[in-house]
């Protein structure tokens, strides 16, 4: 799509596009080649030297089971939030759908979670099953179970999941009751005519309208899975116990600025270039697509 | 389903319980934060602690915001409202000169200026942290305003979707513009910024969100107490070593840095919505 | 009129060459909050008072780790204090950061000022000091892990609060006791990685790592999988199952549950007395910490843990005057004796040691100086020196996992530490590769 009307200036586009090409070229464009190129370096963490090792790092960190079992950790991680976010959300934005009345109300009742910070949500979260003073975990406690999520993996991860779909899923409801209420009332209505129950219509006309969507959704929650939920993990367990919350975000964080690792963490950078350019790809094949709906 | 189609009162009463068991799960949280922000140390400490407000809400947030642990909030939430508007304003304003750029104007090197921004879409800041540091530490930027604010208004999505808008803007307000003599300046004060101001205003509101919730980053290049910022300053507020965490404390402080963004949600929420909905498009 | 104007001139430089010479700024960055926070802060007030050309400026980095952090970002930054509080984990780190940091013997002899390194208490200092005997960065605050045993759960438990506890085959039968008794945490332990696996094989004289646990080389390996380390990691690995040992966290969150009077018996460092006295309510002991009596050798002696000051390049010649002034104010006997009675750390020097046993507090506040007989009772051997280890925070890390999965059941003692040494090592390989 272009144009076809444009303006004539020789200098104005130039002094227009300055700024963003500037700030970009200096903050995104020369940190992501650097990242690059150092991921085949050592550098001493006080930044006076730096040995070239070639692939090494990449060697070093591919024969670390730990680091690989972090790429499963994250995928684990990452479809539980987007899974239970995304289905909560749905059947949320089913029902608000549902209600003609209050559904304004009910709208602005769930959508504020979207403004809290991931890291604010893996606080509250963290005091309600804080296993010495939370309330949740006393009332576990008060049932026979022991909760402590600082010893058992499994409960360490529930307790990230949670908190960071939590908070994910007023963003994902927004876009689901606007997809709802996207889809015309005939059609339903015809289906009704016919006989068809809540479920039919739901699975063979609601659904399928919904999927560019659900497709959407589903990369963009993928994306905060992957990157924004740091905080979350950060306040909560750290990446433990025994690495069971280290998603690949946190290990570039671990490795490199607590661990003085620079070499490592760069390594680990690139891979997760790598990582987020498949899924912006496979993205933006599908927004190509949706174009043409 | 736009709309009922059989409405019949028992589905009904179902649907609103529903709802309002989904509302209850998204905001109890908070309103244990609350009650835990208005109650004692002691209370806290000896579970379980009250599930109904308490009377000490003056002092906790007093202390809070005067002391703190590390930080005065009120020196933390400043820092924070300066780094979210200055992404906010900074995003936008070059963003939008750029677009304008990019749609209106032929010039040599034009489609490398746009495929260029395309490229930085969606690779957030997590990706580059390292390097990122390292420019920024090299120009002397760490624990300063700049450092906190100009990384993240790096990458071009902004800038993509008021390409978008101004795609859908019909050319004959161009043409009509010219006939008239505006020249481009004219044309995007008069014209142009009027026809976005929509968009501009839903675009704030998620920049605002955007920039007040950053964490890794302010993480990172802050290490000067005074320049925490309260999303991120939180989270150092839980002790190290010996000492306790000071619930009362940190949950006011929780509250606080809740405050804004949630703000701006509810009050702006036709126009967040609009926003958010219609960058995806 | 010119003159008037020359005079003035002469006059305001005169004037900005005295403000000039105000006094020099020395920044002096830390970890501590809280009561040690505020003792260290006492510190500084009194250099400051005493003289008038340095004023040394303290401010608080947040935790170890992130206290090491900022000091190494401001390093990158050019903006690097002078001195900087760094946990015994990094002196590895810190020792191999030529350009970056100046050690204390060369600072001292720059500056001119006199120094003398045998004034020093061996145990502490030689933590900080090359083979050669050059002393490289400053103890601060060093302590030792000793046994602090909760009276009154014993008494309530029908147990004698006396009994002997200097074998960790007696603590078993203790433990058996109070479990018996009704205890519900009979043992708690802070720091576990520094207690129970390196002054572990320090006061067994067994290694932690080749090499003399790498003060003799960068190609040092990990050892701690030996037999003694995998007996006392497997016994203790039963204690939990048996719910007799409570494992709290990886750091010091033990310490709240033995204040608040929870737990009967605790394992932890000897500068926790600071705290205890202030909270706990109930009547406590301090005992050396226990040894197995079926190893020969046993006790040797322990290792320090905490921290020391280490001196940063990139500043100017009457700058680190100051600093040598001031580290050697904080080495004077007065405040080192004060230090170590309000903090319960060790003192540095055998002068600030004598003082104190010589003014009584020994008698009055006893078990207070275990920490020092249990350091000093022997003379160190190779294996009981200290710990200098690259990447060692890290490797702290990893044995907290590891022992982590042995608390919970998840590998037996002997596969845990196999799996900590072998990943350590590679720590170790890399840390060497960057730094040979």
């Amino acid at each position: 799509m272009e144009k076809r009307v444009t303006f004539n200036n020789r200098l104005l586009p130039y002094a227009l596009v300055a700024p963003q090409m500037l700030v970009t070229a200096i903050f995104f464009f020369w940190p992501a080649g650097q990242a690059i190129y150092q991921s085949a370096f050592i550098p001493d963490p006080f930044g006076l030297r730096s040995l070239f090792v070639g692939f090494g790092n990449f060697e070093f960190l591919f024969s670390d089971p730990y680091y690989l079992a972090s790429f499963q950790t994250t995928a684990v991680f990452s479809s539980l939030v987007t899974g239970i976010s995304m289905g909560a959300a749905l059947w949320l934005a089913v029902m608000a759908d549902r209600v003609i009345k209050g559904s304004g109300a009910y709208r602005t009742l769930l959508i504020w979670p979207y403004a809290v910070a991931p890291a604010v949500a893996g606080v509250l979260w963290l005091f309600m099953f804080n296993p010495n003073v939370g309330i949740v975990s006393w009332y576990l406690k008060a049932l026979g179970y022991d909760w402590n999520h600082v010893l058992d993996g499994r409960e360490a991860m529930t307790l990230v999941v949670v908190a960071s779909a939590w908070k994910q899923i007023s963003y994902n409801f927004l876009f689901f009751l606007a997809g709802l209420h996207a889809i015309p009332r005939s059609l339903i209505e015809a289906a009704a005519i016919d006989g068809a129950s809540f479920w039919k219509r739901f699975w063979t006309i609601v659904f399928p309208l919904l999927s560019p969507i659900t497709f959407f959704l589903l990369v963009v929650n993928l994306v905060y899975a992957f990157f924004e939920t740091f905080g979350v993990i950060h306040t909560i367990t750290s990446g433990g116990p025994q690495q069971a919350t280290m998603i690949l975000v946190y290990k570039v964080y671990a490795d490199g600025f607590v661990g003085q690792d620079l070499g490592s963490s760069a390594a680990q950078s690139v891979v997760l270039l790598l990582v987020v350019g498949v899924l912006t790809v496979i993205q933006f094949r599908f927004i190509e697509r949706r174009v043409h709906y | 389903m736009g709309g009922m189609v059989e409405k019949r009162g028992f589905g009904l009463i179902l649907t609103h319980l529903g709802l309002i068991a989904g509302i209850a799960v998204l905001c109890f949280p908070i309103y244990l934060a609350f009650v835990a922000s208005t109650v004692t140390q002691a209370d806290i400490v000896r579970p379980p602690m009250p599930l109904i407000p308490g009377s000490h809400f003056v002092e906790n947030y007093r202390n809070a915001l005067f002391s703190g642990m590390n930080a005065p909030v009120w020196r933390m939430m400043f820092n924070s409202m300066v780094m979210a508007l200055g992404i906010t304003i900074g995003k936008i304003s070059i963003s939008i000169i750029s677009a304008y750029a990019i749609v209106y104007f032929r010039f040599p090197g034009r489609s490398v200026c746009f495929w260029l921004i395309f490229l930085t879409l969606m690779l957030p800041v997590e990706v580059r942290i390292v390097p990122t540091y390292e420019v920024v530490a090299g120009f002397g930027m760490l624990n300063s305003y700049s450092g906190l604010i100009l990384p993240l208004i790096a990458s071009a999505t902004a800038t993509f979707l008021f390409r978008q808008l101004f795609m859908t803007i019909p050319d004959e307000l161009i043409e009509a513009a010219r006939i008239d003599g505006a020249g481009p300046i004219r044309f995007f004060f008069d014209i142009l910024l009027p026809m976005s101001r929509t968009n501009i205003a839903a675009l704030f509101v998620i920049l605002f969100i955007y920039g007040w919730n950053q964490y890794l980053w302010p993480l990172l290049i802050t290490t000067d107490p005074d320049m925490n910022t309260v999303v991120m300053g939180i989270k150092q507020m839980f002790p190290s070593g010996d000492d306790y965490a000071d619930w009362p404390v940190i949950m006011a402080t929780t509250m606080m840095a809740m405050l804004p963004p949630v703000l701006v949600v509810v009050l702006m929420q036709k126009l967040f919505v609009k926003g958010l909905i219609e960058q995806e498009k | 009129m010119k003159t008037m104007t020359a005079i003035a001139a002469a006059l305001a430089a005169f004037l900005s060459a005295t403000s000039a010479n105000a006094a020099t700024e020395i920044q002096w960055w830390h970890a501590f909050t809280g009561r040690l926070g505020n003792l260290l802060a006492e510190q500084v007030e009194t250099f400051n008072a005493s003289q008038s050309e340095y004023v040394v400026v303290a401010s608080h980095k947040g935790n170890y780790s992130e206290t090491l952090n900022a000091g190494i970002a401001a390093f990158r930054a050019g903006e690097q204090p002078h001195i900087l509080q760094v946990f015994e984990v990094g002196t590895a780190t810190m020792m191999a950061a030529r350009g970056a940091v100046m050690p204390m013997y060369e600072l001292m002899a720059e500056t001119g000022t006199t120094f003398d390194p045998g004034a020093y208490l061996a145990a502490v200092a030689g933590y900080y000091t090359t083979t050669d005997g050059e002393m490289l960065s400053l103890p601060y605050n060093s302590s030792t892990p000793v046994l602090y045993v909760n009276r009154d759960a014993f008494e309530a438990a029908a147990l004698d609060p006396d009994m002997d506890l200097s074998t960790w085959e007696q603590v078993g039968d203790a433990l058996d006791a109070l479990v018996a008794g009704g205890e519900d945490c009979a043992l708690v332990t802070a720091w576990q990685s520094w207690v129970h696996l390196e002054n572990l094989s320090a006061y067994h004289n067994v290694p932690f790592a080749t090499q003399d646990n790498g003060f003799a080389g960068l190609d040092t390996e990990l050892a701690f999988n030996g037999p003694v380390q995998v007996k006392h990691i497997r016994t203790m690995g039963e204690w939990a199952r048996d719910g007799k040992f409570i494992y709290t966290g990886r750091r010091n969150e033990g310490g709240a549950n033995f204040r608040a009077g929870e737990c009967a018996l605790f394992t932890e460092s000897s500068a926790g007395y600071a705290g205890v006295k202030a909270n706990a309510e109930f009547a406590f002991d301090i005992r050396p910490l226990p040894y197995w009596a079926s190893v020969e050798g046993a006790p040797q002696n322990t290792i320090i843990g905490g921290a020391s000051l280490w001196v940063m390049e990139g500043h100017d010649p009457e700058e680190y005057a100051g600093v040598a002034a001031f580290l050697n104010f904080l080495s004077t006997s007065d405040i080192q004796a004060k230090w170590h009675q309000d903090t319960g750390y060790m003192p540095i020097t055998m002068a600030a040691y004598e003082q104190t046993r010589a003014s009584g507090f020994y008698e009055q506040n006893p078990g207070t100086d275990i920490a020092i007989i249990q350091m000093t009772a022997k003379a160190p051997t190779p294996d009981s020196k200290g710990l200098r280890l690259g990447s060692f925070d890290q490797i702290r890390s990893i044995i907290d996992e590891e022992l982590e999965a042995v608390w919970a059941g998840d590998k037996t003692a002997q596969e845990a530490l196999d799996s900590a040494v072998e990943r350590g090592n590679r720590l170790l390989r890399r840390f060497e590769q960057a730094n040979r």
